[in-house]
């Protein structure tokens, strides 16, 4: 990485996206559930060059035993990006910005989680960003849910989370990192598909209203995709050899 | 009855209708709605989803294996392999007249022992209670522990306990199973006791092919089924 040129078109007169992308059309996804071994649930994501694991801990018992909360499960999520994950050295140290990122994906897969099930419980989700290039959070957030389905933990639904954007004048869907760079905005979205409810929203940049509420609509649209693989995922290691 | 048998993710729509949810499904709306990976049932009234996966959750009058891990002066703390620990009191094992002043308990069950319980009573405010004052259960003096993953034991059993039986049968062992996923066998002859063992790790490793049962026979006859 970093071999791209910064001073490219993001948009070009056909409708082209600097990575040779149309403006609908996200990355190259693929999904595998299950693959670590020690974990009680676990999955892989490359959403383009973005290369996240997570791994899903629980229920199990919480300590420090004060965080324990008698009427309810805890969810605690780490969020952390490996020095090399970037083009130069990223301290191991989780920084201000992974401090905020580990509390929107747990905000955002809260909705889901019945953590009501398991009071005096905790789980615990570790999301390890082996390789990074913009919409993190989106694929970390989509990684997790699938891994927290994998470890078994009762859920309303799935989380899918893809962002959307704004880049010379146009909305377009999946930004990537010259995107977000670069770009006008940037809006990740999480969404439930099945109860067709929003967990997570956030936007950096300017949009006037109605660019707004077609962001948003791009955004859901392109979780609806992301959802798709999530369920290919599990099917492929629970059901893999059966018909359905 | 069950046969409209469809396999499901969380937020999957089972069914909609007037159906009663029972395990690992929820009602929304109208809609019926699974929330584990699994296989959903539809019976005449009622939808349930057996799980693919996930950890072992305490229910009244389940047979469970536990291994002790400690004790205070009232009472054993049991691993359960679930995410509560299972408490067995005292007064359960040495009866009513039980005194803290003349009773040991570890002269009773040792740290590590393996014990065959039943969940005597759990709710969401306590740890699950344990007794062992019940025919065939009580402290396991030999076998082998084998841990399977928990929503493999019903595969197992099979219908009607047709599985375990044809294990029982092939070898000659003893196999008691407990609903948290673990499994004592023991044996007399060794032969057995690694067969029986090499096709309860196969149950759980095969628990999805449709004719395990051949291939767990094949295997028992001597049949080499690789």
């Amino acid at each position: 990485m970093g071999g791209r040129d910064a001073t490219m078109v993001l948009l070009d007169e056909n409708g082209i996206r600097c990575d040779g992308r149309k403006i609908d059309e996200p990355r190259r996804i693929m999904i595998k559930a299950g693959g670590l071994k020690n974990a009680d649930g676990s999955a892989y994501i490359e959403f383009g060059d973005n290369k996240i694991l997570v791994g899903v801990f629980g229920p199990r018992d919480v300590h420090p035993k004060h965080m324990s909360n008698t009427d309810t499960g805890i969810l605690r999520v780490r969020y952390h990006m490996e020095p090399f994950s970037v083009g130069e050295r990223k301290r191991p140290a989780p920084s201000r910005r992974e401090i905020e990122i580990s509390k929107v994906i747990k905000e955002a897969l809260e909705p889901a989680v019945m953590l009501e099930k398991f009071p005096r419980t905790a789980v615990d989700v570790f999301i390890e960003v082996l390789q990074a290039d913009g919409g993190t959070r989106c694929a970390a957030l989509t990684a997790a849910s699938v891994a927290l389905a994998d470890a078994g933990i009762p859920m309303r639904d799935m989380v899918a989370a893809i962002a959307s954007g704004k880049v010379a004048d146009t909305i377009i869907l999946d930004v990537n990192n010259e995107e977000d760079q670069a770009g006008q905005a940037d809006m990740p979205v999480g969404y439930m598909p099945s109860l067709k409810k929003i967990t997570l929203l956030q936007l950096d940049g300017v949009l006037t209203p109605e660019e707004y509420k077609k962001c948003v609509d791009v955004g859901v649209k392109g979780c609806e995709i992301v959802y798709e693989l999530q369920k290919k995922a599990l099917h492929d290691k629970y059901f893999g050899n059966r018909k359905d | 009855m069950a046969d409209k048998r469809k396999y499901v993710i969380p937020g999957d729509v089972v069914t909609s209708g007037p159906f009663r949810p029972e395990q690992n499904v929820i009602l929304e709306g109208n809609n019926i709605i699974a929330t584990a990976v699994g296989i959903s049932e539809i019976y005449d009234d009622s939808v349930k989803v057996i799980p693919l996966t996930g950890k072992y959750l305490p229910k009244i009058d389940d047979l469970v294996i536990g291994k002790v891990v400690s004790h205070t002066s009232l009472s054993w703390e049991l691993d359960i392999n679930s995410c509560y620990i299972g408490f067995l009191p005292a007064m359960d094992v040495f009866g009513r007249d039980f005194s803290t002043h003349a009773d040991e308990l570890s002269s009773k069950l040792k740290t590590g022992d393996l014990v065959a319980a039943r969940i005597a009573n759990f709710d969401r405010t306590r740890d699950p209670l344990i007794t062992i004052s019940d025919r065939d259960l009580g402290k396991i003096d030999d076998g082998v522990l084998v841990k399977i993953s928990t929503s493999k034991v019903p595969r197992l059993i099979g219908k009607k306990g047709s599985m375990i039986q044809m294990i029982e049968n092939g070898t000659n062992a003893a196999v008691t199973i407990g609903q948290n996923g673990w499994v004592v066998v023991s044996c007399e002859s060794a032969e057995g006791l690694s067969k029986a063992k090499k096709a309860i790790e196969m149950v759980n490793e095969k628990a999805h092919i449709a004719n395990l049962t051949d291939l767990i026979k094949d295997m028992l006859d001597g049949k080499d089924e690789s």
